[in-house]
């Protein structure tokens, strides 16, 4: 442990390689097993699939190819959005239930405003119109948050009760607003949060600008690690270690956005794209099997192989994205995540340290009712309609993808990238068994199975750990 | 006649503050040696730092602490005595800020004070090393010793690393051989988590220093060190609560012992004044020996 060669040699001969390795690289092995989990699964259903319905997946199949990872991580990012916010929450040794039908509840009422208020106000496509929905996203969001938090402070209802409560009530009231219709379609303006149109998408160049700026601030920031240590004398990584950290990272970056960049648009798009900005789709390009003829969709992509555009990423990935980076600061840098992680470790310690739990509690709830805010613009906008189901079950797949993330639910433990991976591995099943149209039930199924499997897998973990 | 008038004082309960301890100082004189008199009046000239005057709290129907009075000068060690369930925890506590009083008054350097909360008493330059330790065990050492009072960096981010290097500096002066400090507490043994307790309780300038129980996890050679550590406090013009349920921790580093029975102060005296066996009189039966100023909880026969 101490820097100095002498003491350091009996500790060398102790530990193994593979325990040295994650010590010295600062590695959290857990993120490890997760990634790898992830990186199995994906595999195991592009071969599965390859069996049913061969296609372009690296081994094969249908899941490994640009198109369904793409769709995947948009399908991933509300439930990701929402599951940062329950890592707090959880370590605080609260649970919001209700965040499923405060989802609906806000994209209803958002919606209603749109097409019942502000559509024949200012004429549908105004631009302050999606302004107006995603402000009143967040504040509803917020202040439903609010009142959750000041129930469980201030009142003493655990907040199981307050958030059950919720769970039940916001749908009702999510049915009453819209009078129990779909509320639909969204305006133009705001579905571009769903990234299901072309104006949603960032395009090749944008996508490896930002990718690049990431890879930058990754290696700016091992660079001032180190200088940090080294200015406060701290254990320096060795410095194999931070080239291995930083190539991993920037080639995780790269190697992402290299398959968004891979996904075209569909072809109607690229059709009416055209025709709207005068460009010459190059006619009369054969497929592989040599047709002339493009007719159904797929093939139609070949036939356009002149004239392709690439989508990027998409901003409802940018959203979950940029809201991890926002919550992973809030939790590690922030004095109020430092309390809310002392808080969840011991309660009564964190009181008797001065700090007003209390208050806490609510900030915690509401800035989790921002998040919903956030997710059901994503959600509402993707679908381009609210109802009262929008957000049915979402709070169990919320949950579910925090603690196969690793938040531990007696508090004090887990960490926002966990539960971002932990959506997109419960994501990842659920869009891969549709791949294989197994029925939704033995989705549900397996689903429940990997969340208490992943809680098993984790208690053996920490057991041994100690 | 002194012990009249100090009755009178204690159990109506308001004396008019420096005017009793002027009298009561007085009074003393008959029995004691002209060289503990001059002490005591040199002592007891200076203005008591804490005054907890007729405190009382009660949780449900019970009476957790009765009209408990009690005051601290600097760089005085007052041990609080007391089976478990005494209510001298209690008492502390609302000095801590952790309980909220029923009733009574507390005073620091002779004014009177609210203190709703620990953050309000941490503002007064009271802070507590608690039986439990109270530390947040999924953080690290800075994390604990900074918790409520973090450094920050000039954007309002959390400094850990200036934290951990300060943390490094008393840490060290306290326990030499402390170097866990990226793992959570409560990977740490028992002394290492009490000398983070330790640590908090010093590092921020306390003036008045609460220890609950600060030995009852360590072994013999760590509660040595800790009897150093409260001489070098009280040399420092600290003033210190050490409450304790076992007399021989506290009686050889205490000035003064005040003893509780039911949530009543049975009585205060200086250690000089008792030996060993009257405190445990005190603290076993109730009863008040000659040498000490009986309280509301005195038994009757005894005052």
């Amino acid at each position: 442990m101490s820097s100095t060669g002498s003491s350091q040699e009996p500790g060398l001969n102790q530990e193994g390689a593979v325990t040295r390795f994650f010590r010295v690289t600062e590695i959290n092995p857990r993120m490890l097993g997760m990634v790898a989990a992830l990186i199995l699964i994906w595999c195991i259903f592009d071969v599965w699939s390859g069996f049913i319905n061969p296609n372009e997946g690296l081994f094969g199949g249908s899941f490994l190819t640009p198109r369904n990872l793409w769709t995947l991580l948009v399908q991933t990012s509300s439930i990701a959005v929402m599951s940062s916010g329950m890592v707090l929450l959880i370590v605080m040794r609260q649970l919001d239930l209700s965040v499923g039908s405060m989802l609906s509840l806000v994209a209803v009422a958002s919606a209603v405003l749109q097409v019942y208020q502000l559509g024949p106000l200012l004429g549908v496509g105004h631009p302050l119109i999606w302004v107006a929905g995603v402000a009143l996203c967040l504040a509803l969001g917020t202040g439903i948050g609010a009142v959750n938090g000041a129930l469980t402070a201030y009142a003493k209802i655990p907040a199981f009760i307050v958030t059950l409560g919720g769970l039940i009530a916001y749908k009702g009231i999510a049915f009453l607003l819209a009078s129990g219709e779909t509320v639909a379609p969204m305006d133009q303006t705001f579905e571009v949060f769903g990234g299901g149109v072309q104006q949603s998408w960032l395009g090749p160049f944008w996508s490896w600008t930002l990718a690049l700026v990431v890879c930058a601030v990754i290696i700016g920031a091992l660079i001032n690690g180190r200088r940090q240590r080294t200015r406060f004398n701290f254990t320096l990584r060795p410095v194999w270690a931070e080239f291995l950290l930083g190539v991993v990272g920037s080639g995780v970056v790269l190697g992402i956005t290299k398959v968004m960049n891979s996904y075209p648009w569909p072809p109607k798009l690229i059709e009416n794209f055209a025709a709207a900005n005068n460009v010459v789709i190059p006619a009369g390009i054969e497929d592989r099997d040599g047709s002339a003829i493009c007719m159904a969709a797929e093939k139609f992509v070949r036939c356009t192989t002149g004239l392709i555009y690439y989508t990027g990423y998409s901003l409802p990935v940018l959203v979950a994205l940029a809201v991890g980076l926002v919550m992973t600061f809030i939790a590690t840098r922030t004095v109020f995540g430092r309390y809310v992680y002392a808080t969840g470790g011991n309660p009564e310690a964190a009181e008797l340290s001065g700090i007003n739990t209390k208050w806490l509690t609510i900030k915690v709830f509401a800035l989790m009712g921002t998040l919903v805010g956030i997710s059901s613009v994503i959600s509402s906008a993707r679908l381009n309609a609210a109802t009262n189901s929008l957000g049915l079950s979402n709070e169990l797949y919320v949950i579910a993808a925090t603690v196969i993330g690793g938040t531990s639910l007696a508090g004090g433990v887990g960490t926002i990238y966990g539960a971002m991976l932990g959506a997109l591995i419960m994501q990842s099943i659920i869009s891969g068994m549709s791949l294989l149209n197994l029925p939704a039930a033995y989705q549900d199924m397996v689903v429940g199975g990997v969340l208490v499997l992943a809680v098993w897998l984790d208690q053996i973990y920490s057991r041994r750990l100690k | 006649m002194a012990k009249k008038a100090v009755k009178r004082v204690a159990p109506k309960k308001i004396p008019t503050k420096p005017a009793a301890a002027k009298k009561s100082g007085a009074v003393a004189e008959s029995h004691e040696s002209p060289l503990a008199v001059k002490n005591r009046q040199d002592f007891e000239a200076s203005a008591p730092l804490v005054e907890m005057r007729d405190i009382s709290i009660a949780f449900g129907g019970i009476k957790a602490v009765d009209r408990a009075s009690i005051e601290l000068r600097p760089g005085e060690v007052v041990g609080v005595l007391g089976h478990n369930g005494a209510g001298k925890s209690t008492l502390i506590k609302i000095l801590s800020g952790a309980y909220q009083r029923d009733a009574g008054s507390i005073l620091i350097n002779g004014k009177e004070v609210t203190i709703n909360n620990p953050r309000d008493a941490k503002a007064y330059g009271i802070e507590t090393i608690y039986q439990t330790l109270a530390l947040a065990d999924n953080v690290d050492a800075a994390a604990n010793l900074y918790l409520g009072r973090e450094l920050k960096t000039r954007f309002g981010t959390l400094d850990d690393a200036a934290m951990e290097s300060e943390t490094r500096k008393v840490m060290h002066r306290l326990n030499p051989n402390f170097r866990r400090f990226k793992e959570p507490v409560v990977k740490l043994s028992g002394g290492q988590r009490q000398s983070v307790a330790i640590a908090r309780a010093i590092h921020f300038n306390a003036r008045i220093l609460i220890m609950d129980e600060p030995t009852a996890a360590l072994g013999p050679q760590e509660t040595a060190q800790v009897g150093d550590l409260i001489k070098q406090l009280k040399a420092d013009g600290i003033g210190i609560f050490l409450i304790s349920h076992d007399l021989h921790d506290v009686f050889h580093l205490a000035d003064k012992i005040v003893v509780m029975k039911n949530g009543k102060v049975v009585g205060t005296a200086r250690t000089t004044d008792v030996t060993n066996d009257e405190v445990l009189g005190m603290i076993i039966a109730g009863k008040c020996p000659k040498g000490a100023i009986p309280g509301p909880g005195a038994m009757r026969d005894a005052a």
